[in-house]
């Protein structure tokens, strides 16, 4: 009997599709619906603050550059990832991720909570080459990132697309995005003050490359790094995990 | 190639060339401060060389209505002959990559030529370049055979084939400058996905209209296995890419979808390319090329069916195995761990269905290359599933889950299944194809053979062994109940194993350019073979009669 009903649906082309995609769109429907009405799906975290323009155009070169192919930024719920890389990784943590940055493979270790556990100068030095500070390391060195000026001027229409996307950047914050960038790699500057007004008081501000002239890809990838991590604590409330950040390995 | 189409064919070629160099010129000014510029000029030039090419075949005389008494495979040819060349440039690409996880100064300080920009290069050109290609010349060749009936038109396979491989070079060319969604396997940023979506319409209103003028009462299961691939596909890519431009002068977008459920949206595409591009199209390729080879048909009619709408039900729901012990909510990983499990039943039926249909030709096995080819793949397909569906468990995947493990499983299945099926196609279709009495040398078909399982060996062996030591590195503790190793101490237990994957890649590259070498000189040396007389649609169909 169903090979009878399956012998008259090959004879239709139309059925056949048709019945191809019914068949293909359950599942994926059943699985993802309900992750957007869920509420459980994703924690609250009231003090979850946003990337400042600076560290998402570091986002920016991290994804130019395809760190996501060796580095994930996703703690799993396994003793001895909390305890080497810090309590889980909880969804809120990458809820204004677009596109999140999990990642999938481990040539080089997980990132999620990179965010201050190395100073800024072991940053510059191993993103420029890798082997001056990890002799055995297999990563590529990155020397151009230091030579490269950081491009700002239309970092406003980034912050504009973001909030199209739903994140919630202010009109204030859209306005100022070049000079806030700037700003933050440059503490003695006028635009300084007005980033931690934005961002939040915890915002990082300082020349991330050493070089307080100069904007340049390495003051915003190491900005980003920096704050992997610590947009929220969320993540430190609710877990056996050590409540600080472990001290730097050597 | 211009002259098998009629004149208001090459009016419409010109027109489209003329259209798509118009975008590629908008691009390049609107782009102007952008690196979307030098897509902007790829673009334009591709459309002008295009329009030139038919603009210089203009005025040769036009087909005459005798074509109509023949299969069109003209674009068949240009689809094989393309998909070895992204074959043979892929495969340098990987074995470079491979190299530079062992030999990192291997970049020679240029940003293109490191790890993360020339990964993508290697994935996107094998799996769409060579990979896409194969997919569309073999499903114009057994959509047309398996209906007895040409396609309906000469200029639409151009459109496909030709707009297919413009994506995959603006993609592949975007990532070594740093265009990039970052997305796995859906790198290619928006105006590339866009154009993708045109094709791929196109592709399937072809494929539609091919099949609605066969003149067998029923749809031959290669044409479901393809009918699937093109529309789920189409479904896959179009979800996991809605994304918004920064601006029509940007490269850059952002995705719409964010976090937890970016990630489940970017695995259920991810996974269902493995599904759908590499499993379902390749399917059909074994359906058709397997039986005509062995001389036998398919063993079993019922098991066909049960597998196709098996995969074609189960798979979407097993992408989120690649998110164990994540963020993802517990619930959608266990539907995930299930459905893969349940997986095999499907997977193993097609991989027996393939083997029992050998029973009564293994002598030609044992003596022909090519059908070892296809031997060997069925076996390889019916081994990945097996790793996938035990690798999608959860504390199996624990350990293996960012590790080596996962890189040696999928080349199982890319080198072991997606291409050695494709050799065992193509060596069987070449020599009917330009109706040549054999392929050039059998002896290098032999040869590519033992070049590609060996090569395929000792990468799987390497990547399990590194993916094992690996995981349980990481989860070793000492007496003292700290952890044992540092991670660093995990990648130094590594260079060995990223040593003997990159000569096992080499060995595989060998291996495809003397496939490229022997089906070059099959089509510039060999002679003609006698008349192929069966070797036309149905003669009822079309306006002079056949033979």
């Amino acid at each position: 009997m169903p090979e009878l009903f399956h012998r008259k649906l090959e004879r239709s082309t139309i059925g056949f599709v048709l019945a191809i995609i019914v068949v293909a769109s359950i599942g994926g429907i059943v699985e993802i619906a309900p992750l957007f009405t869920i509420d459980e799906t994703v924690e609250e975290a009231p003090d979850m603050r946003l990337y400042t323009p600076l560290e998402l155009a570091g986002r920016n070169i991290y994804i130019r550059e395809g760190c996501y192919a060796c580095h994930s930024q996703m703690i799993r719920t396994l003793r001895d990832e909390v305890e080497r890389y810090g309590p889980y990784s909880l969804a809120v943590e990458s809820r204004y991720d677009h596109p999140m940055l999990w990642g999938s493979k481990r040539t080089g270790p997980d990132l999620a909570r990179i965010g201050d556990k190395y100073s800024d100068i072991w940053h510059v030095a191993h993103l420029t080459n890798p082997r001056d500070v990890v002799p055995e390391s297999n990563m590529p060195a990155y020397r151009w990132l230091a030579r490269n000026d950081l491009k700002i001027e239309d970092l406003a229409l980034h912050l504009a697309t973001q909030r199209a996307v739903g994140v919630p950047y202010t009109e204030d914050m859209i306005e100022n995005a070049a000079e806030d960038a700037y700003g933050q790699a440059t503490p003695d500057s006028d635009a300084a003050s007005g980033v931690a007004e934005r961002y939040g008081e915890e915002t990082q501000i300082r020349a991330f490359d050493g070089v307080a002239t100069r904007l340049t890809e390495m003051d915003a990838l190491v900005a980003y790094l920096q704050v992997l991590g610590r947009l929220t604590d969320a993540a430190y409330e609710d877990t056996a995990a050590p409540q600080k950040p472990p001290e730097p390995v050597e | 190639m211009v002259s098998t189409l009629t004149r208001s064919e090459r009016q419409a070629a010109i027109g489209v060339s003329v259209l798509v160099a118009i975008c590629g010129l908008a691009f390049a000014a609107l782009g102007r401060h952008d690196v979307l510029e030098i897509h902007g000029f790829l673009i334009l030039a591709f459309g002008l060389l295009c329009a030139f090419a038919v603009i210089n075949g203009y005025y040769e005389p036009e087909p005459t209505d005798e074509r109509l008494a023949s299969y069109y495979d003209a674009p068949i040819k240009a689809g094989i002959a393309l998909s070895m060349a992204w074959a043979v440039f892929a495969l340098f690409i990987g074995v470079w990559v491979a190299s530079l996880l062992a030999w990192p100064n291997l970049t020679f300080d240029q940003a293109w030529a490191s790890f993360g920009r020339l990964r993508p290069v290697h994935t996107t050109g094998i799996i769409f370049g060579f990979g896409g290609n194969a997919l569309i010349a073999t499903s114009f060749h057994v959509m047309q055979r398996t209906s007895r009936a040409r396609m309906p038109d000469q200029f639409s396979a151009w459109f496909v084939l030709i707009g297919f491989n413009l994506f995959c070079l603006l993609s592949v060319t975007g990532y070594l400058v740093g265009v990039t969604q970052s997305k796995e396997y859906a790198e290619a940023e928006w105006y590339a996905d866009i154009w993708l979506v045109i094709v791929w319409v196109t592709y399937f209103i072809l494929y539609v209209r091919t099949i609605a003028r066969r003149k067998e009462p029923h749809i031959y299961v290669a044409n479901w296995y393809f009918l699937a691939f093109i529309l789920v596909v189409a479904i896959l890519h179009i979800v996991n890419n809605i994304a918004v431009p920064v601006s029509l002068g940007h490269a850059k977008s952002y995705p719409v979808w964010s976090g937890v459920q970016d990630a489940m949206v970017q695995w259920w595409y991810g996974h269902n390319a493995v599904a759908f591009f590499l499993t379902a199209g390749f399917l059909g390729m074994l359906y058709y090329y397997l039986p005509v080879r062995a001389q036998r048909p398919i063993f079993s009619y019922r098991l066909s069916i049960l597998s196709f709408w098996g995969i074609t039900f189960f798979y979407m729901w097993a992408g989120s195995h690649h998110l164990h012990y994540t963020a993802l909510p517990h619930w959608v990983q266990t539907l995930g761990m299930t459905f893969s499990v349940m997986l095999l039943v499907p997977s193993w039926a097609s991989a027996g269905n393939a083997l029992l249909t050998l029973n009564g030709a293994w002598h030609r096995v044992r003596d022909d290359a090519t059908l070892r080819f296809m031997m060997v793949a069925a076996v390889f397909y019916g081994l990945s599933t097996f790793e996938g569906s035990f690798m999608a468990i959860r504390p199996v995947n624990s350990l293996s889950h960012y590790t080596d493990w996962t890189v040696g499983h999928v080349h199982a299945g890319a080198l072991g299944w997606v291409a050695l099926i494709t050799f065992g196609s193509f060596y069987t279709l070449v020599p009917s194809l330009w109706k040549r009495e054999r392929m050039y040398s059998p002896a290098l078909v032999e040869v590519h053979f033992w070049l590609a399982l060996a090569g395929t060996l000792v990468y799987i062996f390497a990547m399990w062994n590194s993916g094992v030591i690996q995981g349980l590195m990481w989860r070793t503790y000492t007496e003292e109940g700290t952890l044992a190793y540092s991670f660093i101490d995990s990648l130094v237990a590594m260079y060995p194993y990223y040593i003997a994957r990159t000569l096992g890649g080499l060995l595989f590259f060998v291996g495809a350019i003397i496939g490229s070498y022997n089906i070059w000189m099959t089509v510039r040396a060999v002679p003609l073979a006698a008349d192929r007389g069966s070797d036309i649609p149905d003669s009822s169909a079309v306006a002079v009669a056949g033979e």
